[in-house]
């Protein structure tokens, strides 16, 4: 059996976030992305055992602090070993440590597969055998219509056209190879690797797409910061249209951190409200503030707030600081009142400023311009298809990868039914989206191209 | 009038391809067998190419010779040029091609077959089929001879109530001119079997002397010769002639258009579905008009004859053009025809009616084989014989059928692509078919499925030593190079410069070396002191598990995973609309396929993942229950 791994917590912002990871290679996928605080590896843990320690990304960078708990077969919940990486709960940071397991070799589990295993495993009684049917048949149906529906739409168009092309490689390579001697164009090496580095282009422009679906659709990550009393909560209000929405408490971090959705212009943005950002002895206003220095850490955009009124305290220069590598709008708030703000030093740092009256509901359309326009993105066409899901962005992954392999392959001189076989792989995967299968789609295509026969 | 003739275990119907192999293996198993053909003439010929072997082909012979069956040894002893097409291509898809001796080849296997111990041959065209209670019986021949028997196989191949078209006129005919096989068809249909028409075609055939040679281009056998047989010693083979390339022109292609009404696939008189593969040159003028060209291969019949046959322009246009138009080829100019091409139509069945045991999965012991099945060629029909005579002769013995599976083979994947698939032209086998194909290679078919030939009985105890050997050999040799550090010297770092690769800085394992795509195991050999004389076929084994090390491993990874479905046997009796939870076109597919495991039925399409999950449950929920 593969190594399954979904996010089994609900799919809404909680308090936490459970990453379970299944089969025999859970440990090895954990090893490669998780380092614990005392030094010690997964493989050396014991079955029903934790570790406090960090989830980094390929380049060593810290995704998120977590909690790992190991299982080992037989004992865990599918009798295989099991790993669970329990995180901050947001959902980006939920789905990108998921994403990080999907790439160090997981496959993405299917609905109801865990209780699957467990089944078969032994670890359910007969008697919830029916239940297992019950929940695959109504995620097989629910899939099924999923599927028919994205035949219609754009992401599946552009799919496919990355589809076809790679099929059309595999068609000149199978024709090449099973028709030696008809009268075919020979492959030449460096064509063929100028078209594998086409296709790993859009494979790779499609991909980025997800980030920006998951922008429209789920909408931008958004935190509200500044010290206190710059008019955070008086900005909130005025964007929200003075009502709040909606509201979604958050477990444990009720006192400071709010969340709603508000629409500004193209673009919806999930706006948290921070604690004032401030030095302080208070134990718990300081855990306020390091959830807001933790929310903005996580943000896709953050609308820092300064007063025009007072100069740049050592908390501005503070958030300024922690701010370098964000998304940025920075706005000077009181713009009704006489300036004592240090502009330049706010100009030298943010790309976007702009000034606003929250009080007066004055400005705020200067703020919407500058949000739609760092984040409408003119390089990602929205008509072309934007991958909708984490299925879609597993099957385009391991094909970009596949595709990858194909051109270092060719690029340090390997045979072509090497290559073949890893492109073979590859237009798999998108066929999986659509339900064909590889080779009858190559052969049928052979036929229909060439002229070839005794 | 009917009369009792005899009985027997097995019962063949048809000499051809498929025939032969499946009479020799049921035969050389213990069972007492009769081959049944229309005419003893007709025994193992090669009614279309005098050829054996290509693409995809060549790996089923080898594939065939490692179980034991006969093909490959008789393509060795009766070969007249041989080439290993695609090299250069990489070993995946290399493939041995050999011109054969037609009539030689015809005179061999019939000598072979007559010399078979347990095996009667009988000329006869057999009429009807007996089938009691849903099992075979027996046969009945045209001329009311009745053959008792426990199974009978069906290997009609082309002679299924066949018709030739040649122009304006059709008439009933085998290929060859050889008498069609009438009534049987009525038979099966009685017994509930599914038939449908296919139709193929072959090209005419000239004499030698009216081609001019000197102005077509030559196509020279290999100096190396690879023979098929694992058994055969290659030096008793020899390239005794060569081919020829010639071209049609554009003059030749308006004489077809002009004419295209003349031909029976155009006026619609044909109603088969001929393969895709091998189209008409008609097709290929009308379909690919853009084409200035098509090549024709002249290739000879055999030694002791001067008919030449004319590869790449199979047609069913009336001879007066297809003389008129060969003419316009240059070196053509004054071409004789001895044998006008011709398109055939016959009966075949539906494969997806068969297990992959090539039994029919509502008549105990009656098998299909061949062309019967839906197939087209020599090696694909050789290949179901030799699975069907096997599996005939394990019902017989009592013994486990013998089913092989997509990883093990082109065999296997040939079989599953049939019984599962179906086809909707006559199937011809193709390295595109097989996704395991970088381990599927043709130099490995003897480490493949020799052991399997030897389980089964058909490979000898002598044979298969020499193969325990060879695998030794290879192991032993790839262990010490995978453990040889090879230090940097002046020499090497010269050679890997001049190799046009990276020299040494430091050490590394020779195995490393042999890796880069510029070196390989032979070369380096100068620079490995310990290394033991090994003969061409092991070496070779070497450097490909070095270089595709990669690759296979992963290929290994697939199929252990595959395997894993496959192991997971399907009752054949499971009426699907009792599984809940399947989705209804899941439900009418399987129900009409019964598959033989998840594997398979995970090929089907519109099955999807989630009906394979819940046949895994069910399965398991049985299985426990069973078990309580």
């Amino acid at each position: 059996m593969s190594t399954i791994a979904a996010i089994s917590t609900p799919n809404a912002v909680g308090g936490i976030s459970v990453i379970r990871i299944s089969g025999e290679n859970s440990i090895e996928i954990a090893e490669k992305i998780f380092r614990s605080t005392s030094g010690k590896k997964v493989a050396e843990m014991n079955g029903y055992t934790c570790a406090h320690g960090i989830v980094v990304d390929r380049d060593g960078s810290q995704i998120d602090e977590v909690i790992l708990s190991v299982f080992k077969s037989p004992k865990s919940y599918t009798g295989e070993d099991v790993v669970e990486i329990s995180c901050h709960g947001g959902i980006y940071i939920t789905k990108k440590i998921l994403r990080l397991v999907l790439e160090s070799g997981a496959s993405l589990a299917e609905a109801g597969e865990f209780t699957k295993r467990a089944f078969l495993n032994g670890k359910l009684s007969l008697t919830q055998a029916e239940a297992v049917i019950d929940l695959i048949s109504a995620s097989g149906q629910n899939e099924f219509k999923y599927a028919i529906a994205l035949k219609d739409g754009a992401i599946f168009r552009r799919i496919d056209k990355i589809k076809s092309r790679i099929i059309s490689v595999l068609v000149d390579l199978s024709a090449w190879a099973d028709f030696p001697e008809d009268d075919i164009p020979e492959v030449d090496p460096d064509n063929l690797l100028k078209t594998l580095k086409d296709i790993y282009h859009e494979l790779d422009e499609t991909n980025k797409t997800y980030d920006y679906g998951r922008i429209i659709r789920e909408g931008i990550n958004t935190v509200i910061a500044g010290k206190p009393n710059v008019g955070k909560s008086t900005l909130m209000n005025c964007l929200s249209g003075f009502e709040r929405s909606i509201v979604t408490d958050i477990a444990g971090t009720t006192r400071d951190i709010v969340e709603e959705t508000v629409q500004l212009g193209d673009i919806k943005l999930r706006l948290s409200d921070t604690a004032g950002i401030r030095n302080t002895d208070d134990i718990v206003e300081n855990i306020g503030v390091n959830l807001a220095f933790k929310r903005i850490y996580e943000a896709d955009l953050v609308l820092a707030l300064f007063d025009n009124s007072v100069e740049l305290t050592d908390e501005d220069l503070q958030l300024i600081k922690k701010l370098s590598d964000k998304k940025v709008v920075a706005i000077i708030n009181k713009s009704d009142e006489k300036s004592m703000i240090d502009r330049r030093v706010i100009d030298d740092n943010f790309k976007y400023v702009v000034e606003i009256s929250a009080k007066n509901n004055d400005g705020i359309d200067r703020l919407v311009d500058a949000v739609n326009k760092m984040f409408i993105r003119e390089d990602i066409d929205a008509e072309k298809g934007i991958i909708a899901n984490e299925r879609q962005k597993n099957c385009i992954v391991k094909a970009q990868s596949l595709v990858e392999q194909s051109i270092n392959a060719l690029e340090q001189g390997e045979l072509l039914d090497a290559i073949t076989v890893l492109l073979d792989e590859a237009a798999g995967y998108l066929l999986e989206l659509t339900g064909e299968k590889v080779s009858d789609t190559v052969i049928d295509e052979v036929f229909s191209k060439f002229c070839i026969g005794k | 009038m009917s009369f009792e003739m005899g009985k027997y275990d097995v019962i063949v119907v048809g000499g051809g391809h498929a025939g032969v192999e499946a009479s020799l293996a049921a035969a050389r198993l213990g069972c007492k067998t009769a081959m049944f053909t229309i005419s003893l003439d007709q025994i193992a010929n090669l009614p279309c190419n005098p050829s054996i072997g290509g693409t995809a082909k060549g790996h089923l012979v080898r594939e065939i010779d490692a179980l034991g069956g006969e093909m490959g040894r008789a393509a060795d002893a009766c070969l007249i040029q041989s080439r290993m097409l695609n090299r250069g291509k990489g070993p995946a898809v290399h493939s041995l091609r050999a011109q054969a001796d037609r009539v030689k080849y015809h005179n061999y296997m019939k000598r072979v077959c007559e010399l078979q111990e347990n095996l009667d041959i009988k000329q006869a065209e057999i009429k009807e089929i007996i089938v009691e209670n849903d099992v075979v019986k027996g046969v009945i021949t045209s001329l009311g001879a009745i053959y008792y028997a426990k199974t009978v196989i069906i290997s009609t191949g082309t002679y299924l109530r066949s018709t030739i078209h040649i122009g304006e006129s059709s008439y009933d005919s085998g290929p060859d001119a050889a008498l069609p096989a009438k009534g049987l068809d009525e038979c099966l249909k009685k017994h509930g079997i599914e038939l449908r028409r296919f139709k193929t075609g072959t090209p005419c055939r000239a004499h030698r002397r009216s081609i001019d040679f000197s102005v077509l281009e030559e196509q020279k056998g290999d100096d190396d010769i690879v023979p098929f047989s694992f058994e055969t010693d290659k030096s008793t083979i020899k390239n005794l002639v060569s081919c020829y390339t010639a071209y049609t022109n554009e003059e030749t292609h308006r004489i077809i258009k002009e004419n295209l009404h003349r031909s029976p696939m155009y006026s619609g008189r044909i109603e088969g579905i001929g393969p895709r593969y091998c189209p008409s040159i008609e097709d290929k003028v009308v379909r690919f008009a853009d084409k200035e060209r098509h090549q024709i291969f002249v290739e000879p019949m055999g030694l002791d004859t001067d008919e030449c046959y004319l590869q790449g322009i199979s047609t069913s246009l009336p001879e007066d053009v297809q003389i008129k138009f060969l003419r316009t080829v240059k070196g053509f100019e004054n071409i004789e025809i001895m044998r006008p091409a011709y398109a055939i139509e016959y009966e075949c069945c539906d494969p997806t009616q068969l297990r992959s045991t090539l039994e029919f999965k509502t008549i105990r012991g009656l098998f299909g084989a061949g062309q019967f099945n839906g197939t087209s060629g020599y090696e694909e029909a050789a290949a179901q014989g030799l699975v069907a005579g096997i599996n005939a002769a394990n019902l017989v013995l009592g013994r486990e059928m013998l089913i092989l599976d997509r990883a093990s083979s082109y065999i296997g994947t040939l079989i599953d692509d049939l019984v599962i698939k179906g086809c909707q032209d006559p199937y011809r086998m193709m390295t595109s078919r097989s996704e395991y194909r970088l381990i599927l290679r043709q130099d490995n078919a003897d480490q493949r499925l020799m052991p399997i030939g030897y389980k089964i009985g058909l490979v000898s105890e002598e044979r298969y030593n020499r193969l325990q050997q060879k695998i030794e050999e290879i192991e032993q040799e790839l262990k010490r190079v995978n453990r040889l550090n090879i230090a940097p010297s002046k020499e090497l770092n010269k050679f890997l410069i001049e190799k046009g690769t990276s020299p040494l800085s430091t050490g590394c394992k020779l195995s490393d070396l042999i890796r880069r795509p510029q070196l390989d195991y032979s070369t380096l050999s100068q620079f490995d002191v310990e290394r033991e004389e090994h003969s061409d076929e092991v070496c070779e084994q070497i450097n490909l598990r070095i270089k595709y090390d990669g690759y296979i491993k992963k290929q290994l990874d697939h199929i252990e995973y595959m395997r894993k479905f496959e192991s997971k046997l399907l009752p054949h009796d499971l009426d699907y609309t009792q599984i809940r939870g399947l989705r209804l076109e899941a439900i009418e597919k399987l129900n009409k396929l019964k598959p033989e495991n998840i594997g398979q039925a995970s090929r089907i399409s519109g099955v999807s993942p989630a009906d394979i999950s819940i046949l895994v449950v069910w399965l398991e929920q049985k299985g426990r229950q069973n078990a309580s």
